[in-house]
């Protein structure tokens, strides 16, 4: 069996004797005796590490890994730059504690300052927190950020991620709140319909860009729609296409929040992931979770800690803004890691190249009568129009390609940088002997 | 240390992608605000890293005793375990017969968390622990709502409770009624049944509770509770004193949430991820979030719950995690994981006992895998407080104990060794806290100006929050 404690059998007993104990059982006295479970778990033996690095490595081996990936919705694979893994495996950054104190916690925090900084600059908001769970809960975090006593209705588009929607829903379970989806019309939020829904006591809107479908919304449109409803509008955007799409702050939005993976996350069956949040100035201090400020210490050393506490779960109890409190910030650091390798250009050829390859997919399928489902705008991602998914599936899967994903009316396409055009070709010829 | 964004010149970069190999594509409407992110070169940019990284304390730079956090080692295997590609190259939307290695992960994980726990079934959805209470009491909601029971509004939590108790039951849509503690610094069973009724949706707890004592009224708790048609919540921030040794659904608890960055060895990572799993006995299990992983042939499938609150979070959770958590327990074993908690509680204990000599314990009897000391006296007779003891311990290589917690401990230093340091740590760690409490009778100006030897010195914390500075903005 293994173990990772250091005490000997001997050691042991000279601490029992210490406290006055006879054997270990003594210790647990105030747990009544017909409750301990004595020998009775039904658990396997222990294993060495060699035997439990066989026993995982066999389960990871049940799993198929894609060569090629043409599949997003959600969760999308970029280039990871090897410095990346380099940093955030380094053990003072893996195993420290949430940086409660704070001298000696001052590479967490600066990292977060410097995240939060970053995310700023991506999605020109004025301030964002150290980072929540995923895209899903920072847009659902959002809707308490926005609700007042007049404001009680939340709406969200239905070309938002399923998964949002359905994690925004049962936030709003939680907190007694309406949700209200407002529909879509060809394979974008329809302006008419969010017009018509949106009353006075509409507290915000939410947006996906792009959405869903990969498709760009109107935003700076849509943005001007719910202000004039007098509603918070909250944006939920893919951080790389920020590098090159208008930001959230151009659209006009109070509330940018998204998904952080595609910067430098694995793809990981879905998690660890990262959410980010920002706000106008007007907003910030309802931000949920942790946000590190800079201050100065007794000799006048720049240094940072956790601040604006005052609206926090362990000083405000129930009148808390949220129960939040770790958040995921290696996730963060990872990112700030992969912002900072990136730079500028990087980033805007990482998001340039995604946006091309998707677009020179899509152009060559429908050179094959594949043709696109929505009109209009895209970014990386796209909805082709198909009477046979599964059939072309499996053609690509032989060949080692994981397809678009099944959605209704066809097939949702995802393309980043780590794909080539060659691999792109072979896809496409494989399709093309299908259809 | 200067920012990231004040180091490196523009042009400066590292060599990444290949030039596009289609047409170059642009939008209609384009970003106009121009990106200043950071322009450094690869040697700068580890250089940066491994500074910041030198100006933290993790697990490996010495001992961590933070009450209620449980910072045990962090076993390297559980890290190689989830950096394996099969885990980590696995899109989450794969089809389902090409991921039977990740459904068997969350399927075996399941099993043997259900048995430490002595619950039926199991999420991994949630992302921490505060996410799981959220979820857990969506859970004891949608069993009332689906009873048809709606007058049900009310959480019972004691004043001892994390914050996030109350936090997540506001969330959750509920009022809370906060009950006081008896003197022993565990329920007041009067006051407990003094507060339930109809309108009592349930109880949340944790037990141990935050002073580290074993309620050992626990089934008359859950009882009364029950017998007032609510339900019981367990709080498992502090599994890692029980493991093994005795089940909170033995103790009555039908809904509990699990830190399996605390107790199954996880690391926290500055503060995330960690991994919330929310365990619940049969009569809620139609309620959990979807999907949940069940056994088809010799495979496994994911299936939606009948009457599932719906997600928390996208796809499956902080999945790498849970590998990492599972690596542990297979590790540990039936043998394992109640040593685990024994030694914990012997820690403690021993480290009690030693400190006892001096200072005053807040309650004084034996305790589980963490204890709290009561610094009042200390503040009383010295001016020395249990922050300037915390500071203090800075400069000797310790990191401090969770401090000013719970509530109902005046100048509280809580300390929870974990069973995964030796005897001579423990020893070397008590020789410093008692030579700091002679030094706050000697010398309290030196306690008060504690830290000395850190990167930077006591923070202004109140400035920071008065004149907030949340982001670099250039000069």
């Amino acid at each position: 069996m293994g173990s990772y404690i250091p005490n000997t059998g001997e050691q042991r007993r000279e601490m029992l004797s210490a406290v006055g104990a006879q054997c270990v059982q003594d210790l647990f006295a105030s747990v009544p005796k017909d409750m301990l479970v004595g020998d009775g778990l039904d658990l396997p033996e222990g294993l060495s590490e060699l035997e439990v690095r066989r026993a995982v490595t066999a389960m990871a081996e049940k799993n198929r890994i894609y060569p090629t990936v043409l599949r997003g919705a959600g969760a999308y694979r970029h280039f990871i730059p090897a410095v990346v893994r380099s940093v955030v495996t380094r053990e003072e950054l893996v195993t420290a504690y949430t940086p409660y104190q704070a001298e000696i916690s001052q590479g967490i925090l600066q990292s977060i300052f410097e995240f939060q900084t970053m995310i700023c600059m991506l999605t020109g908001m004025d301030v964002a927190n150290a980072s929540v769970y995923d895209g899903g809960t920072a847009a659902a975090e959002s809707i308490a950020m926005c609700k007042d006593r007049r404001r009680t209705k939340a709406y969200v588009s239905a070309c938002a991620h399923p998964h949002v929607i359905e994690t925004m829903r049962t936030y709003c379970f939680g907190s007694d709140t309406e949700l209200v989806v407002v529909p879509e019309k060809d394979g974008r939020t329809d302006l008419e319909a969010l017009k018509a829904a949106l009353g006075a006591d509409a507290a915000c809107f939410y947006l996906q860009q792009p959405n869903y479908y990969g498709n760009m919304e109107d935003a700076a449109a849509i943005g001007e729609i719910v202000h004039a409803a007098g509603a918070k509008f909250v944006m939920g955007v893919n951080p790389i296409a920020c590098a090159v799409m208008a930001t959230p702050a151009e659209c006009g939005a109070d509330i940018a929040v998204g998904e952080g993976q595609p910067l430098g996350l694995d793809i990981a069956f879905g998690g660890p992931y990262l959410g980010f949040m920002a706000a106008t100035k007007a907003m910030f201090r309802k931000l949920p979770g942790r946000i590190v400020g800079q201050t100065h210490d007794v000799e006048g050393q720049v240094g940072y800690v956790l601040t604006l506490t005052a609206r926090e779960q362990h000083i405000r109890r129930e009148k808390a803004s949220s129960n939040i409190c770790s958040n995921q910030a290696l996730c963060a650091l990872t990112a700030g890691v992969y912002l900072t390798a990136m730079g500028p250009e990087g980033l805007e050829k990482a998001a340039r190249q995604s946006m091309s390859k998707a677009h020179y997919l899509a152009a060559e399928l429908e050179k094959i009568g594949m043709k696109r489902l929505h009109g209009g705008e895209f970014f990386h991602e796209f909805v082709t129009a198909c009477d046979k998914p599964q059939a072309v599936l499996d053609a690509l899967d032989k060949a080692g390609i994981l397809g678009g994903l099944p959605v209704e009316g066809g097939i949702l396409w995802c393309v980043t940088e780590m794909v080539s055009r060659e691999e792109i070709d072979r896809a496409v010829a494989i399709i093309k002997e299908v259809c | 240390m200067k920012l990231i964004f004040e180091k490196g010149a523009p042009g400066q970069h590292l060599s990444l992608l290949p030039s596009c190999d289609v047409p170059e594509v642009s939008l209609s409407q384009e970003r106009k605000a121009p990106l200043p992110l950071p322009q450094v070169s690869e040697t700068e940019l580890t250089r940066h890293y491994t500074a910041l990284a030198k100006r933290v304390h993790g697990v490996n730079d010495g001992f961590y005793p933070l009450g209620s956090c449980t910072m045990k080692y962090n076993p390297k295997i559980n890290e190689d375990m989830a950096a394996l590609p099969g885990f980590t190259q696995i899109h989450p939307l794969q089809p389902e017969s090409t991921v039977q290695g990740c459904l068997e992960v969350l399927a075996t994980a399941e099993k043997l968390l259900g048995e430490i726990t002595g619950m039926d079934a199991m999420t991994f959805q949630p992302a921490a622990g505060a996410h799981g209470e959220f979820t857990g009491l969506l859970l004891i909601k949608a069993y009332h709502h689906h009873r048809g029971d709606s007058a049900r509004t009310k959480i019972i939590v004691p004043d001892s409770a994390h914050g996030t108790n109350p936090a997540s039951a506001v969330m959750a849509g509920y009022t809370v009624v906060n009950i006081p503690s008896a003197p022993d610094g565990c329920v007041d069973v009067e006051a407990l049944k003094a507060a339930v009724g109809p309108d009592t949706a349930g109880l949340m707890l944790t037990n141990p509770n935050t002073v580290g004592i074993f309620d050992k009224n626990i089934l008359e708790i859950t009882k009364i509770v029950h017998d007032a048609g609510g339900l019981c919540y367990y709080d498992g921030a502090n599994l890692n004193a029980v493991m093994g040794v005795v089940r909170p659904g033995d103790m009555g608890f039908d809904v509990i949430h699990l830190n399996l960055h605390k107790t199954f060895s996880t690391p926290h990572g500055g503060g995330g991820p960690g991994s919330g799993a929310v365990g619940c006995k049969a009569l809620l299990e139609s309620f959990l979030p979807g999907p949940v992983v069940e056994k088809a042939g010799d495979g496994y499938r994911f299936a939606i719950p009948e009457h599932s609150i719906g997600r928390v979070k996208d796809f499956y959770g902080n999945f790498t995690v849970v590998v990492k958590a599972l690596t542990y327990i297979l590790t540990l074993g039936k043998a394992g994981i109640p040593e685990a908690a024994e030694n914990a509680v012997l820690n403690a204990n021993y480290m009690m006992k030693r400190l006892k000599e001096k200072y005053t314990m807040a309650y004084d009897v034996p305790c589980m895998h963490e204890f709290v000391m009561c610094l009042e006296d200390l503040l009383h007779d010295t001016g020395v407080s249990a922050m300037d003891i915390a500071k203090g311990l800075l400069d000797n290589g310790i990191h401090p104990p969770t401090m000013y917690f719970p509530l109902i401990v005046h100048e509280a230093l809580m300390i929870e060794p974990t069973e995964t340091e030796s005897k001579e740590t423990l020893d070397e760690a008590c020789d410093v806290f008692l030579k700091l409490w002679d030094l706050a009778h000697s010398d309290p100006q030196a306690l008060h100006d504690a830290p000395k030897t850190t990167p930077v010195r006591r923070l202004d914390e109140v400035g920071a929050a008065r004149n907030p500075v949340l982001r670099y903005t250039e000069a």
